[in-house]
């Protein structure tokens, strides 16, 4: 693309580009008389990550060749997209001008979605979605309860534009907020809209990003730093990855427009390096917006010059803090240093650093648009606009959703969710991920907003939300989160290195049935230590899903320790394989295959199992053709 | 200046100073702390703010938080609490944390009462722990003859890493693994002989527990002066004279030469001789190496090569550099050389029922001891090295307390020396010494003031110009590797114009060796040794090398002139790219 002269050179490209995205405008805002445009319909395939590996690409494949077989090569275009959010529900297919909304889409469904519904133009029944409530199936995504209650800020190019071509970002307005404030706003305005928009740190601190570059412009320095911390990395967290590999313009956009406010001229974008496609769609990007003169030297022909590098994580969680993360681009090991000094003041280099997570970005070019006071009528108290959950665990509609700032868990669960799968009854659901707490059914109904996550003892953090049903084990939970910190802490402070540890051998002393009576007690007493005495956010959070399931589920862990029993039947040392005598014909199937030979009995006699050789393995009770034997 | 508030006493303090610092001279305030470390006389501090030992409670516009002591800066307004009851309790879980992840083997372990976790665990009284569990455990490394790593024994505080990349820039250490399993160690837990180590010993001087110690040699030298077929002979390093005392009770830097010799002839030696003789002998030879050089004007500058720390510094990491240092083998190898060639002949004894013992305040001796080029068929120069803490140990052994005995005079003939020997213990003392002989024989005239006040003191880097009699030589002396690669920066860039470099691993010189009586961070202590080596060359009656009766007879029986094709073989090496 010829390189943009100025902020009207762009506007003019946006209005020959805006054609580039009429067929998909469903609104129809873009006043575009469609007969004059090249391609009659649009096939749009999502190329996330999620529906690529389930085989999207050979679809888009399979589209091609079945159109080229049909002579439309020319009228009908495939397009690659970013992530529907609709995970659960993949590979999507979404056919305009028409509005078809394909699900569980297979690379053979091809052959048909051209006969039947390109050439014949009918839709195909079988591939709509079907509302689990109403059994009725649906075209339209609008439509659609999963999407209905959703606002998409952040992820609004997701799943609409090509990521890969920079000519469809300019065609959304994309590259206009940069240029409306590189030539019409000082970079305390800026700042100023930032604040007024009440827009905070998607990342997980929640901290107003205003105050974040105010603080990092203040601080005189002969040179600064943008970083962008895209070091996803809550257990079944990707709304990072989705919007860097469905719209990562606005990413780099949004980096120049923060680079421009705090007086930097140089900004790192820290990504993990398990996310290929992500890497992949921003090296595209960061090439095309060079070329097109909205990043690197003289930037609209403004004079304001901004780049951006990438650099690789290598996966640990904990350089996800940003002082760990920039411990990390300074090529020293990830962790963390004590605040202050603020990266603010001292941070990349020991130069002022302004760190903020992609989310946040993706919030910016919009607020700059359409006003600091459109963005804060979204939302709810001092929590505004929207954010992004990634839904997953034990509920129907697993995937990602942008929601309005104050929406209660329980629209999301129900509503967007579907609620839960099977029809299970709700037991809990943990936000905030491992940082984060257990939030019960009485709570499901409190609006959305940082203070009030943890005000119910859990938090925001980057938008993680597993969903437990009854057959979840709160200590088991409550295990699994601690594994995963006792993996990812970096070992600097004591509290976090050892006292997490601990933390877990004790609850798995409960989970063995060999806890002391007064363990509740040592696990809230450590727990509380480690919070205050740890050295950064992953440490000062991690006994969070412990100490409050211990909060909401007390009887549960009362009965593990003092009733020896789990209710969910997950905890397999509390439990014990018998065999039932009026069941059992002596057919000696499970005293053959049990690897401990802890199984006594003669033929056609009655068998026995000797507790304190049993492994628990279960091997009994999947061989015994006669439901003998059971777990109690 | 700003105003805090601590346990109720309003103060003003130092804007930027820390709650430590703030406390520092508040009576009735302490706060303990573990990982922490001020090295004041080498401007460094270590306050990564890990072990969370020092946690204080911190109001703050309404906010109350716990905050370490040693790395938060007072900010105005704040109010501190120092101990509170919240506060203690923390502090004991962390150090109850600490101790469940510890070997409980105090009584056999080589820094039994010389402990900071141990001395802590008593402060605070711990009698039980409240959290135990799995101990992480890794593999020891006894590979190096120098440095034994005992990781299991490792608190994670971080002090080693500061010394061996930020004091040394060395970069042997950093932190490896994560979460419960991680601790401080060399890229891919690699032995330490396979590393780019220099064995200076630094990491192991500021290990508060003995995570990190000397690979101990009393055994072997218990086995040879109890062995009828081995001679003993012993020789005794400058530095150390001024540090064993502390290990009895004597104030730092006290000179005990005299109750030494008494101690050691106790213990059984043979004989008992002085590293500084070979200082002496060093002298002669790098003297007359400068000299040479200068005259030529060739090959300058001439760097140092007394220290095996900073000789391995210098072959792993500026291998271009290898042709500058002198050739001169140090005095501990060649005093080995001639107690084996000389000595051995003049006793009628074979070299092999010799055995060289040395007394060291360093580590990176006893690897040197082992380097090919110092063993010659199957004979090592110098058979087993100790430092001044493994000599204590076996004076406390044998029960003998040597402040207790009269003062002795070493042996001859390798025992006297010049004081100018003495300060080999001190950085500048060798350049200070050569200044001294190269003086005289350069101008032929006497040196009245020996004092070289420009080569005296601990500052890290010290350059001068000395006029010798119109001739001026550019010097520079050095101590710490992070200072060393500076100067040697400069040389390679051709920055600097030097003659004459003295280089010294470790900050201050031998007295900070790595084989010294712990300091605990007390650096005063170093600057009193330091004290006690110049006092002992103000009080000697020669103090230039060439003026010691003994030099000057082991040329005229053995080594013809210095420089001589003879003392070549003897006493000069060579160095090899790492």
């Amino acid at each position: 693309m010829e390189r943009i002269k100025s902020f009207d050179d762009l506007k003019n490209r946006y209005n020959t580009l805006k054609a580039l995205l009429a067929l998909r405008d469903a609104d129809e805002q873009v006043k575009i008389d469609v007969k004059s445009l090249k391609f009659t319909k649009e096939i749009l395939v999502c190329a996330g990550t999620g529906c690529v590996s389930s085989e999207s690409p050979k679809i888009v494949e399979n589209l091609e060749k079945e159109l080229k077989e049909k002579g439309f090569s020319d009228k009908i275009q495939v397009i690659k997209t970013g992530c529907f959010g609709f995970c659960e529900k993949g590979p999507i297919v979404l056919v305009h001008p028409d509005n078809v909304f394909y699900v569980e889409v297979k690379p053979e469904d091809a052959k048909e979605i051209v006969e039947e519904h390109i050439v014949k133009g009918n839709k195909i029944d079988r591939l709509l979605y079907e509302e689990p409530l109403v059994k009725k199936r649906v075209a339209k995504h609008s439509e659609m309860s999963f999407y209905k209650k959703q606002m998409r800020i952040a992820l609004r190019n997701c799943g609409l534009i090509n990521p890969e071509n920079i000519e469809e970002y300019i065609a959304t307005e994309g590259y206009q907020a940069l240029g409306k404030c590189l030539t019409q706003l000082k970079p305390e305005d800026v700042i100023e809209i930032i604040k007024k928009s009440g827009l905070r740190g998607r990342g997980g601190g929640g901290f107003p990003t205003g105050l974040k570059w105010e603080a990092t412009r203040k601080n005189a320095a002969d040179e600064k730093f943008i970083i962008c911390n895209a070091d996803e990395g809550d257990p079944g967290a990707f709304m990072d990855r989705s919007v860097l590999e469905g719209d990562p313009c606005s990413v780099i956009e949004s980096m120049t427009i923060a680079g421009y406010a705090i007086g930097a001229h140089y900004g790192y974008i820290y990504i993990r390096a398990e996310y290929p496609l992500a890497i992949h769609r921003l090296e595209i990007a960061l090439k095309q917006s060079r070329d097109a003169g909205v990043l690197g030297k003289n930037i609209m022909g403004t004079g304001f010059d901004f780049d951006i590098e990438l650099k690789y994580g290598a996966g640990a969680f904990v350089c996800g803090e940003e002082t760990a993360l920039i411990k990390s681009i300074e090529g020293k090991r990830g962790e963390p240093i004590t605040k202050p000094p603020f990266p603010a003041q001292s941070g990349l280099w020991s130069k002022p650093t302004c760190v903020n997570n992609v989310e946040t970005f993706a919030n910016v070019p919009p607020i700059i648009n359409k006003g600091p006071e459109w963005y804060s009528s979204i939302g709810k108290d001092a929590s505004k606009g929207t954010k992004v959950f990634a839904l997953a665990g034990k509920i129907n509609n697993v995937g990602l959703v942008e929601v309005p700032m104050g929406i209660t868990l329980r629209e999301i669960i129900y509503d967007i969710g579907g609620g839960i799968r099977g029809g299970k009854a709700f037991k809990a659901v943990q936000t905030g991920g491992p940082s984060g707490g257990c939030i019960t059914k009485e709570n499901l109904d409190t609006p959305i907003t940082y203070e009030n996550l943890t005000s119910i003892g859990s938090m925001m953090g980057s938008g993680g939300m597993i969903v437990m049903d009854e057959e979840t084990c709160i200590v088991d939970i409550a295990k699994f989160y601690l594994e995963f910190t006792n993996d990812e802490s970096c070992g600097k402070c004591t509290p976090c290195r050892v006292g997490n540890k601990r933390l877990y051998e004790l609850l798995n002393q409960i989970s063995d049935g060999t806890a002391p009576e007064d363990v509740i007690e040592k696990l809230e007493v450590l727990g509380n230590t480690i919070k205050k005495a740890s050295l950064c956010g992953l440490g000062q959070t991690s006994p969070n899903p412990v100490l409050s399931t211990i909060k909401f589920f007390r009887d549960e862990y009362e009965e593990h320790i003092k009733n020896k029993k789990c209710r969910a039947g997950v905890c397999k040392k509390l439990m014990q394989y018998t065999i039932i005598p009026e069941k059992c014909v002596g057919c000696t199937l499970c005293a053959k295959n049990c690897p401990t030979q802890c199984i006594s009995g003669k033929v056609k006699e009655v068998h026995k199992i000797d507790q304190e050789k049993c492994i628990k393995c279960g091997v009994c009770y999947q061989k015994c053709k006669f439901g003998a034997v059971t777990l109690v | 200046m700003s105003r805090v508030i601590i346990n109720d006493i309003p103060v003003e303090v130092f804007k930027d100073a820390t709650i430590l610092e703030a406390t520092k001279e508040m009576e009735d305030i302490y706060i303990p702390t573990l990982c922490h470390l001020n090295l004041e006389s080498f401007n460094l501090e270590h306050r990564v703010g890990s072990c969370r030992v020092c946690m204080v409670e911190v109001e703050q516009g309404g906010r109350k938080r716990m905050m370490p002591a040693c790395c938060t800066p007072i900010q105005e307004g704040m109010i501190v609490r120092t101990n509170t009851p919240e506060v203690i309790q923390i502090r004991r879980i962390v150090l109850e944390l600490l101790l469940s992840d510890h070997p409980f083997t105090c009584l056999t372990c080589s820094k039994n009462l010389d402990c900071e976790l141990q001395a802590l665990a008593k402060q605070f009284g711990i009698e039980h722990l409240t959290y135990k569990g799995e101990q992480s455990t890794y593999p020891l490394d006894l590979s190096s003859r120098a440095i034994k790593r005992d990781l299991d024994k490792c608190i994670m505080c971080r002090r080693c890493e500061t010394a061996c990349n930020d004091i040394q820039t060395v970069g042997t250490l950093s932190g490896y693994k994560r979460g419960f399993m991680s601790v401080v160690a060399p890229a891919e837990m690699k032995s330490l002989k396979d590393t780019n180590c220099v064995f200076c010993g630094q990491c192991v001087n500021v290990c508060p527990t003995a995570a990190l110690t000397e690979i101990n040699y009393i055994k072997k030298v218990w086995g040879a002066i109890n062995d009828p077929t081995k001679k003993v002979v012993v020789q005794v390093a400058p530095a150390v004279r001024v540090a064993i005392g502390e290990e009895f009770g004597l104030p730092p830097g006290s000179v005990a030469t005299g109750k030494l010799v008494s101690g050691l002839k106790k213990l059984g030696f043979d004989a008992i001789f002085d590293t500084n003789f070979a200082a002496d002998l060093t002298i002669m030879e790098e003297a007359n190496e400068l000299i040479e050089r200068l005259t030529k004007n060739e090959n300058l500058p001439i760097l140092t090569s007394c220290c095996p720390g900073w000789v391995n510094f210098l072959e792993h990491q500026f291998p271009d550099l290898l042709a500058i240092p002198s050739t001169c083998k140090s005095p501990q190898q060649m005093f080995g050389a001639i107690a084996k060639t000389y000595y051995a002949d003049k006793i009628g004894i074979k070299p092999e029922n010799l055995t060289v013992v040395s007394i060291m305040p360093c580590l990176a001796k006893k690897y040197e001891s082992a380097r090919p080029e110092f063993i010659k068929n199957n004979v090592n120069d110098v058979d087993f090295v100790l430092t001044t803490r493994e000599l204590a140990k076996m004076f406390k052994e044998a029960g003998i307390n040597p402040i207790n005995l009269p003062d002795e005079n070493f042996d001859n003939p390798l025992g006297e020396s010049s004081g100018a020997a003495d300060l080999f213990g001190v950085t500048g003392g060798v350049i200070e010494a050569a200044l001294r002989t190269a003086y005289e024989w350069v101008t032929k005239k006497e040196l009245k003031d020996v004092v070289f006040t420009e080569a005296r003191g601990l500052e890290g880097i010290k350059e001068a110009t000395i006029d010798i009699d119109g001739t001026k030589i550019n010097i520079a002396v050095t101590s710490g590797l992070g200072n060393a690669r500076k100067i040697l920066e400069k040389i390679q860039s051709g920055e600097a114009k030097y003659h004459a470099i003295e280089i010294m691993a470790c900050p201050g010189g031998c007295i900070d060796g790595g084989g010294q009586p712990y300091i605990h961070g007390d650096t005063t202590i170093i600057e009193k040794r330091m004290k006690g080596l110049y006092s002992i060359d103000e009080k000697k009656q020669i103090k230039k090398s060439h003026e010691n009766p003994y030099i000057q007879r082991l040329y005229k029986e053995f080594l013809g002139e210095p420089g001589s094709k003879k003392a070549h073989d003897v006493l000069h090496t060579h160095y090899y790219k790492k």
